[in-house]
């Protein structure tokens, strides 16, 4: 780990302004990646501020109904909080499912939004990376890519966002506040993240020294369901294969499970983790199920539209049915009111 | 009248080193207080074959803090450089991607990695292999596998017997690369004190250790003290020290007779600190339709490094387990330039025992039995290795009795026939085995140090598995006195010389020498000795090994639930009945089984080291990549055992249960996920995307 500056900040604003005017600074939250990523080297910072004690750990209510969730909440609080648990479930969902309690207890709202791939290529400096040193290669092409993306790749990167709490934020179609030498300004999640293109360096669309200071969650129509469903190679503590967070509301109004037959989708919001360098808003699949009945073969169909897109690599073409049952589980779930779209008891974990 | 001792043999004891454990105060290899230590950083290779052109220390010499950077070239000349894995820095040449190619030593670890980031080494590579296939054109036969195993044998003629065989199980099964990745890492502190080598080092074993540095250094084994009181767990991957020892002491020649302290990072760990070799197994069975097996074939490949050969002796557990007229095995073997394999809990019969524990699920199947009265139907009447008679051969009672437990009565045999609330839940049964085997070479020492209280000396070391608590209670049961009348010491080479606490060997082979010095010391003190009064006893052969074959058993049952949507497999139920002689300490028993079959779970689902082979590096070397099972994974598992004293097995009439628990384990969850699915998988791990519709 190469010596660095260690500075605290107390005033968002001069925090911006000091980072902006030096590149080789950067924020220091949680930790629980940054730090990793001293260690191996991936990154060399000059200086480092820590932002944890500046006053953006608040959850308040939104005039509109909505929830503003302070950058500096922790993932576990964040998860636990009783607005997020009861009204929007996905993402009290989605936090609990992401790493172990010690790191969600050190884990930050900003933090998780800017955590970096888990590509093994991209963590280990011996071996090239475009994401890492822009124009040296990319390693996982020929190489492992089971944990890799099969939809918005480039040829220049092949890797996946990690985050499962930027899944649920981007189905919530949650919006990002930063704050820049120019003042604040709100960005949607799902333009928050970028794909990789030829510029796989860039994870976001921030510019450095911007800092985040709140996720902005909107108010959801009355008989919202919401639901985070991850799946994973064990029970606890992976990052996904893949994952799927669902918000929807139906046209009669919440009529699930009635004898009448399926319920028919009203708005559909989903999302998908594990499958692209960002969330994945599945709007094929929105756009098909908008209006129709819940049947199995629509949901399934929509699905498969979805993922005709899809290219997989060497290691991970199971993605696609994996990525279309999760969610068709998912809907299915939430439209017949069985469950929250978390059918293993491991997954339950209690904040 | 017999007097009641507390705490003696087959007692359950608590650990006697829990609560130091529990309170952080039990001291493991980097914990050890030392005057003005310098910190090691390794440099490694970036290649996996060629060697070294130039390599550029000027910016790590001048870095802050940095004391001294070794390379090749100015490194001290070992004396012995036999051990193509220990002959570090002696060469440029390079041969494996990880492998030490110099160490920076600063004032804190944190300049010396940072150091060692500043170094520039130029290479010239030369074309590498590391990727084990099938098909290699360069497969041979060793002169013998690991612990002095014939690489090949032969019984009448297998491949005629399957020819004409009415039932016929045909297949090939694949093990993985697997690291053992004990969670205390690696750790050496070494110290030149004079011309004397002082090491703490996480170890498997402290006179090993000694006894294959001395002739690396050029010393007498009397110059090198290794103290290792508290280890923390090292499955084999600390049973014979690997280069990271050397370049500590190495290194340490070049401190100013300052200590040198190294952990290894996670990551180093998967490059230098041995592993499990992958397997491809070929596994032929032929039987007449009732399932009576007439021939039996266990045809193995698997790799070594090129710089040094390690044969994992994967088809020895088919030579034994079941009768069969005609049988062959055989190991055959790649040299590639990857780093050194080496013992991983239970080589030889955790991998051997995936293969064959898995065809002989298929061959129930295919004759339509059960599948434990398949493993009945075919057991042995003497051991058809060796001819002799079996010491104890429960395997039918551990079968029989888990079966009962397990409620393997109600099993529906027709796979995919059960969906419990969106999961296909199906079981499966698998035998295990171990062989019982007792080490020569331990002395222990026996001293009256005050009325009643005697200390009990022997070289041994305690890894985890509750040795500190075991040798307590054998030498309590030996003296005739209680646990907490005896001082045990252990964990340092100044105490009696001790093997290896590896190959279930170390609570009988050491247990053995506290029983003989008990012995020697009551026949010559008496029951009131005086204070100060002191034996010493060696163990020697067990002599019944002459006569008897001498093995473990025990069944393995697994519930399995594998998503019907998603394809995610959990184990939700286990269960382990073993048959492993007295058990000295049932408490300590029981979590040894225990651990034994959750490594075995982790090896069915999750463990897999993934070459690169275009590097040769294994590319998911942390705890974040490379899964190991957590608390959520290990649902409900038991693990009982015969109540029985194997009287072949010497004075103790223990057989060892460091690792019997993992054998055959992930066979049993295998087998329960193909009737969970109907989805034979034949290649570990079993992931979810293997069982995908
Ligand atoms: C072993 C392991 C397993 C994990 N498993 C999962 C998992 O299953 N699912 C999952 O989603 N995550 C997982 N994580 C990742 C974890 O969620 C992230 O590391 C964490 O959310 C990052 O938050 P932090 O506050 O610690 O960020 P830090 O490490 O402090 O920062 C991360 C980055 O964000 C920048 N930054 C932080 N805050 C701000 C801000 N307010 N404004 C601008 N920039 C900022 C920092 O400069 C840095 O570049 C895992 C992590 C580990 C180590
Ligand atoms: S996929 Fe992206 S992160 Fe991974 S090696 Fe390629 S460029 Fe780097």
């Amino acid at each position: 780990m190469k010596p660095f500056e260690f500075q605290r900040a107390t005033d968002p604003s001069e925090a911006v302004a000091t980072a902006t005017a030096d590149p080789g600074t950067r924020y220091l939250a949680g930790g629980t990646n940054l730090v990793d990523h001293l260690k191996l080297g991936i990154t060399a910072p000059e200086r480092l501020i820590d932002i944890t004690r500046l006053p953006l750990d608040g959850i308040e209510e939104l005039p509109d109904g909505g929830l503003r969730l302070g950058a500096m909440v922790r993932n576990s609080d964040l998860a636990a909080h009783p607005q997020v648990r009861s009204r929007y479930p996905v993402l009290s969902q989605a936090l609990l499912s992401g790493a172990s309690g010690q790191l969600r207890n050190a884990a930050t709202t900003g933090g998780n939004l800017l955590q970096r791939t888990r590509c093994v290529y991209f963590q280990d400096v011996t071996t090239p990376c475009n994401k890492r040193e822009p124009g040296s290669g990319c390693s996982a092409l020929g190489g492992y890519t089971r944990y890799h993306a099969i939809l918005g790749a480039s040829e220049h990167c092949l890797a996946v966002n990690p985050s499962d709490m930027s899944v649920a934020l981007a189905a919530l179609d949650a919006h990002v506040t930063v704050l820049g030498t120019d003042g604040e300004r709100s960005i949607p999640v799902t333009e928050f993240h970028r794909l990789p293109g030829d510029e796989p360096n860039r994870d976001t669309v921030l510019e450095h020294g911007d800092l985040i200071t709140a996720v902005e969650l909107p108010a959801l129509p009355a008989g919202t369901r919401s639901a985070y469903r991850k799946v994973r190679d064990r029970a606890s503590y992976a990052f996904a294969l893949v994952s799927v967070a669902a918000v929807v509301d139906f046209e009669d109004d919440g009529g699930a499970g009635t004898s009448a037959g399926p319920p028919t989708f009203g708005t559909v919001r989903l999302a998908l983790g594990g499958v692209a360098h960002k969330p994945w808003r599945a709007t094929v699949a929105e756009e098909a199920l908008r209006g129709a009945p819940a049947t199995e073969e629509n949901i399934r169909q929509a699905l498969e539209a979805e993922l005709a897109q899809a290219v997989p690599l060497h290691d991970n073409a199971f993605k696609i049915p994996m990525a279309r049952n999760t969610a068709t589980a998912v809907l299915r779930e939430l439209a017949t009111g069985s469950g929250t779209g978390t059918p293993t008891p491991e997954n339950r974990e209690q904040p | 009248m017999t007097v009641q001792h507390t705490g003696t043999a087959g007692q359950d004891l608590e650990r006697i080193d829990g609560v130091a454990k529990v309170r952080g105060l039990a001291p493991y290899a980097y914990e050890h207080q030392v005057d003005n230590p310098l910190y090691l950083h390794p440099l490694q290779a970036t290649i996996s074959r060629g060697r070294i052109e130039t390599i550029d220390t000027t910016q790590a010499q001048a870095a802050p803090g940095v004391v001294a950077v070794m390379t090749h070239l100015d490194a001290p000349r070992l004396a012995g450089t036999d051990d193509a894995e220990l002959a570090i820095l002696q060469s440029p040449a390079v041969g494996f991607r990880g492998q030490f190619i110099g160490a920076v030593l600063a004032e804190t670890p944190e300049a010396a990695r940072a150091a060692a980031a500043l170094v520039r080494v130029e290479y010239t590579e030369e074309p590498h292999e590391a990727e084990l296939r099938a098909d290699r054109d360069d497969l041979y036969a060793p002169e013998q596998v690991n612990a002095g195993f014939p690489t090949d044998t032969r019984d009448g003629d297998p491949e005629s017997a399957i020819a004409a065989a009415q039932v016929v199980v045909d297949q090939t099964y694949t093990t993985p690369f697997e690291h053992n990745n004990p969670m205390e890492p690696h750790t050496t502190v070494a110290q030149w004190v004079g011309d004397e080598l002082v090491l703490h080092d996480s170890t498997q074993g402290v006179h090993p250790v000694r006894q294959t540095l001395a002739p690396v250094f050029g010393i007498a084994p009397e110059k090198i003290r290794v103290i290792a009181p508290n280890v923390g767990g090292g499955f084999g991957s600390k049973g014979v020290p690997h280069a990271h020892v050397v370049l500590t002491a190495m290194a340490a020649q070049r401190s100013n007779g300052r200590p040198v302290k190294y952990a290894l990072t996670r990551q180093q760990m998967f490059f230098l600190a041995g592993y499990r070799t992958p397997t491809i197994q070929h596994v032929r069975l032929g039987a007449d339709a009732s399932g009576q097996l007439s021939g039996i074939i266990h045809d193995v490949i698997e790799q070594t490094s090129r710089i040094k050969e390690f044969a994992e002796q994967t088809a020895v557990p088919a030579r034994m387990m079941y009768a069969a007229e005609n049988r062959a095995t055989s190991h055959r073997v790649a040299k590639l330039d990857v780093p050194v394999p080496s013992w991983m809990r239970a080589p030889g019969e955790c991998p051997g025992m995936f293969g064959p524990e898995v065809a002989m699920d298929e061959l129930a199947e295919a004759c339509g039995i059960d599948p434990i009265e398949l493993r009945v139907l075919n057991e042995p009447d003497i051991d058809p290795e060796s001819g002799k008679p079996f010491a104890s051969r429960h395997l039918v009672e551990c079968l029989r009795e888990g079966a009962r437990r397990f409620g393997w009565a109600d099993r529906d045999p027709q796979p995919r026939s059960r969906l419990v609330d969106g999961w296909y839940t199906g079981t499966g049964v698998a035998s295990s085995t171990y062989p019982a085997r007792r080490q020569t070479g331990n002395t222990a020492r026996i001293r009256h140090d005050r009325a009643g209280r005697y200390s009990v000396q022997i070289g041994a070391v305690d890894i985890g598995t509750g040795a500190w608590t075991a040798l307590t209670q054998i030498a309590a049961e030996a003296l005739g006195c209680n646990a907490a009348d005896i001082d045990l010491q252990i964990g340092d080479t100044d105490f009696p010389v001790a093997t290896v606490a590896g190959g279930s060997t170390g609570t009988t082979s050491w247990g053995a020498a506290i029983i003989a010095a008990a012995q020697a010391f009551r026949d010559r003190h008496g029951d009131q000795p005086a204070v100060g009064a002191h034996a010493e006893g060696e163990a020697g052969e067990n002599p019944a090994a002459q006569e008897y074959a001498l093995h473990s058993f025990g069944a393995q049952f697994a519930e399995v639930q594998v998503h019907a949507d998603t394809g995610e497999i959990r184990v939700s139920r286990m269960l382990g009945v073993f048959s492993a002689g007295r058990i000295i300490n049932p408490r300590t028993a029981r979590s040894q089984f225990l651990g034994g079959m959750t490594m075995g779970l982790g090896m069915a689902l999750h463990e897999n080291s993934v070459m690169d082979p275009r590097f040769g590096m294994i590319v998911n070397h942390d705890f974040a990549e490379y899964h190991i099972p957590t608390n959520a994974d290990v649902r409900d598992m038991e693990a009982v055992w015969l109540d029985e004293v194997d009287e072949h097995a010497g004075k103790l009439g223990a057989r060892g249960i460091g690792e019997i628990g993992i054998v055959g384990a992930a066979a049993a969850i295998a087998n329960a996920a193909y009737h969970a699915t109907g989805i034979r998988v034949r290649d570990l791990p079993l992931t979810a995307d293997r069982f995908l519709a």
